[in-house]
């Protein structure tokens, strides 16, 4: 996962001198091409996810999971804010069609394969994302974002607009087939499941960094850094625009999709303006511009709010402190993270490593 | 180590795809839990588990839920505990979000071990993880929702509800309505969930010549005003409210505001006169008015309820609930209906356990369930019996009077939630000496 690393347009690689240093392994890796490097630190990550899931219990299983398809979603949202840089803050509408999809499917078609499912569910929430991407490719900024939000409370009351068809506010619930009977005793219910999650989020990290480390990619940074430029350059403004939201849609939905088989549920509360909100709190605090971003992200939203419990509890606080102490704790970090790195969580670790790499 | 990980990484993937060509919902039932067992007990401790939204927008009303139940534990703690024992009570937050109500609840269960679950709280949550804990074995007791679903042995037979479903309820406020008011055109106020949905059920039984509109409302929209002008258009001069408290009092507001006055007829989940006075006060003064009569207004309104509210001071249980309150409580939040709520789940967990034994497993507990009445505090009969999980199985019909306790319209009468009658009961309610939930 190394790979997942910057894709910057200028390198930060090059020590002051200017003299070029002995190729190390690091550069060696990093000369690979993008199209064999992604899919080896992938296959590397799965190993690490299995590893890691072999050891842990059942609720952890479920938080590595959910790490998964949170990471997916806020890569999707990195590919649009990052690098393309336009403003959702509706992307939690995004995991929502993605959660209806699979929790329609597996009620109403229960014999369809689960990689079925999630190709249905990339290829509608990317019409969804066609959409609203077309209908927004003219604003920016507050416009886009006002646009967006109203895409996260809007979408959620379809579900108490059509009861029959979307449950209502109580939304679906569904079981999804867990670990296959041959492997009863070697592998848990919760260790497929979240291998499951994570084979497919690392599928489609390996799509989003081979997309943002192309020419795609080169085009987003350039429409974000300044669009007339990026216009007079020759680049298509209004297509690269939109082609951003339609896969950072698909990425949402994906990640819709892995929420909904993980927890074996569908219903509106999980997919409020809140959901797209800590969303981008999370890519913020994670830091914007890189792939790496989108994993602290993910953590930071999952655990977090863990530890801030944990030490609620440590405290043993007026119980209307505790209770809210853990959302305090994220928003106090995410100031100064963003106080002290502007970058984020990223931004910390690549400056950490760069002053250790300076100090060897 | 890496030697050995990648290649099960490989298999596992392999296996993955290989794998996922079946269908994705399909799922084999395993063989019943074994309930012979007793997780979360020791020898000084038994550990009971909730998930209540203790955060979000859910929180403000239903916190004093845990607060209630959390004052009656440390009651029982303090004056010797349940069988030599100490209630270890420990609530998560799911923020009443599903999707955090399942992994808190796995959480309770794996990594607390609880003993059972206790008043999982709301319909939407609730029902996402009633397969899990059945699959686990985990009596699931005292569900707080008035949902029909709790109530289905065959299919879950370790759950159990604990307030009068809203059929019921319904069921009896429409009988009551059509007696006593037989000339009332009477209109419908409903949430547009199974509240409603099931609430309207009961009702029809007895009102569908009566009824002259149905209105719902939903409780992300805090505007209703169309509901309230065609509710008043189409005449109805009794309004039947299955609302939450904050869409009780925006009703009234709503209709005070226009010079509507229809007799409100409200349900037990949204005619908590304390929290809707203070509502109301609250409502009154964002819409610039400071010295709304609060109190005034709710004089007269017609509730259905199960368990004795806060206003009835003369009720014993109402006096050790207070007692209670005073020594255990969240200091300045005062005692409410909700806050009863709860202390009346832990009163009946506390019976429970204390019947289940001195070495209590899960299977004794749920005897103990089936065996024991527990009506304890409540007004109306309880049912937890091998084929009835239905909890409080009716309601009493009462007034609200400012300044006063509330009166009594209509003693306690059951019903079941089909097209089964309406009955007078035969039971006794127990004082608080006769109700052994704790040690001495």
């Amino acid at each position: 996962m190394v790979s997942l690393s910057d894709h910057e347009s200028t390198s930060r690689d090059g020590g002051p001198g200017g003299a070029a240093p002995a190729p190390t392994l690091g550069d060696r890796w990093r000369a690979l091409p993008a199209l064999v490097r992604f899919p080896l630190a992938a296959v590397a990550a799965f190993a690490a996810i299995v590893a890691l899931t072999s050891v842990t219990g059942p609720t952890a299983d479920l938080r590595i999971g959910s790490v998964g398809y949170y990471m997916l979603a806020i890569a999707g949202l990195q590919l649009l804010i990052g690098y393309s840089g336009q403003i959702s803050l509706g992307h939690g509408a995004f995991m929502f069609i993605g959660a209806y999809t699979v929790a329609l499917l597996v009620l109403n078609q229960p014999a369809l394969p689960l990689w079925l499912n999630m190709i249905i569910t990339v290829v509608l929430s990317c019409g969804a994302g066609l959409l609203v991407g077309a209908a927004t490719a003219r604003l920016h900024g507050p416009y886009l974002a006002g646009a967006t939000l109203a895409l996260a409370v809007g979408l959620p009351s379809l579900t108490v607009r059509y009861p029959e068809l979307l449950g209502g506010s109580n939304g679906l619930a569904f079981s999804t087939r867990g670990a296959p009977a041959s492997l009863a005793g070697v592998v848990t219910d919760t260790q497929w499941q979240a291998a499951a999650v994570w084979l497919t989020t690392l599928i489609g990290l390996v799509v989003l960094a081979t997309i943002s480390a192309g020419r795609l990619g080169r085009r987003m940074r350039a429409l974000r850094d300044d669009e007339s430029a990026a216009g007079l350059a020759g680049i298509p403004v209004g297509r690269t625009k939109v082609i951003a939201f339609v896969i950072s849609a698909g990425a949402g939905g994906l990640a819709g999709a892995c929420q909904a088989y993980l927890l074996g549920t569908a219903t509106p509360s999980s997919f409020g303006v809140t959901l797209s909100l800590s969303l981008l709190a999370a890519l913020v605090l994670g830091g914007l511009g890189s792939m790496w971003g989108a994993f602290f992200g993910a953590v930071a939203l999952v655990y977090i709010e863990l530890w801030g419990e944990d030490l609620a509890h440590a405290l043993s606080l007026d119980s209307n402190v505790a209770n809210n102490l853990p959302i305090v704790f994220f928003g106090v970090l995410l100031i100064l993270i963003i106080l002290v790195w502007p970058r984020g969580l990223h931004g910390m670790a690549s400056s950490l490593a760069g002053s250790v790499r300076r100090g060897r | 180590m890496r030697s050995r990980i990648a290649p099960a990484a490989a298999l596992m993937a392999a296996a993955l795809l290989a794998t996922s060509c079946g269908g994705a919902g399909e799922t084999q039932d395993g063989a019943g839990a074994d309930l012979d067992v007793a997780p979360g007990v020791t020898d000084d401790s038994i550990t009971i588990g909730s998930h209540q939204p203790l955060t979000g927008p859910a929180a403000p009303g239903y916190i004093h839920i845990s607060n209630g139940a959390r004052a009656v534990f440390d009651h029982i703690n303090d004056n010797g505990g349940i069988n030599g024992r100490q209630i270890d009570y420990v609530v998560k937050d799911d923020a009443y979000d599903p999707a955090r109500t399942i992994e808190v609840t796995r959480e309770l269960v794996h990594d607390e071990e609880i003993f059972a679950m206790m008043s999982g709280l709301g319909t939407p949550t609730h029902s996402k993880v009633t397969d899990f804990l059945d699959d686990e074995g985990v009596p699931d007791l005292f569900v707080s929702s008035g949902a029909l679903q709790w109530n289905q042995p065959e299919e879950y037979p370790l759950t159990y509800g604990f307030q009068v479903d809203y059929t019921k309820e319904a069921k009896i406020q429409g009988q009551y309505i059509a007696e006593n008011m037989p000339d009332a055109k009477v209109g419908y106020l409903h949430q547009n969930d199974d509240v409603g949905r099931d609430s309207e059920t009961g009702l029809e039984q007895y009102l569908g010549d009566q009824r002259v509109a149905v209105e719902s409302y939903d409780s992300g929209n805090t505007d209703v005003g169309p509901q309230i002008s065609a509710l008043q258009d189409a005449g109805a001069d009794v309004v039947v409210c299955s609302c939450i408290p904050a869409f009780s009092a925006l009703a009234m507001l709503e209709s005070a505001s226009i010079g509507y006055e229809p007799q409100f007829v409200m349900s037990t989940i949204g005619a908590d006169s304390a929290t809707l006075q203070g509502l109301l006060s609250e409502f009154a003064a964002d819409a610039g008015q400071d010295d709304l009569p609060a109190e005034e207004m709710l004089d007269g309104m017609i509730y259905t309820g199960y368990f004795p509210s806060v206003t009835m001071q003369d009720d014993p249980w109402v006096q050790l609930y207070s007692q209670i309150y005073d020594e255990y409580g969240e200091g300045d939040t005062p005692m409410t209906n909700t806050t009863i709520y709860g202390m009346l789940q832990a009163t009946l967990m506390g019976k429970s356990l204390m019947e289940a034994g001195d070495d209590p497993t899960r299977q004794s507990l749920i005897d103990a369930v089936h065996e024991q009445d527990l009506t304890g505090p409540g007004l109306v009969p309880f049912a937890a019996i091998e084929d009835d999980h239905g909890g409080y199985s009716g309601a009493q019909v009462l007034q609200f009077r400012a300044g006063e306790a509330p009166e009594t319209l209509q003693e306690a009468r059951i019903t079941d939630n089909a097209g089964g009658e309406i009955t007078e009961p035969e039971f006794e309610r127990p004082g608080p000496e006769e109700f052994a939930f704790h040690d001495e």
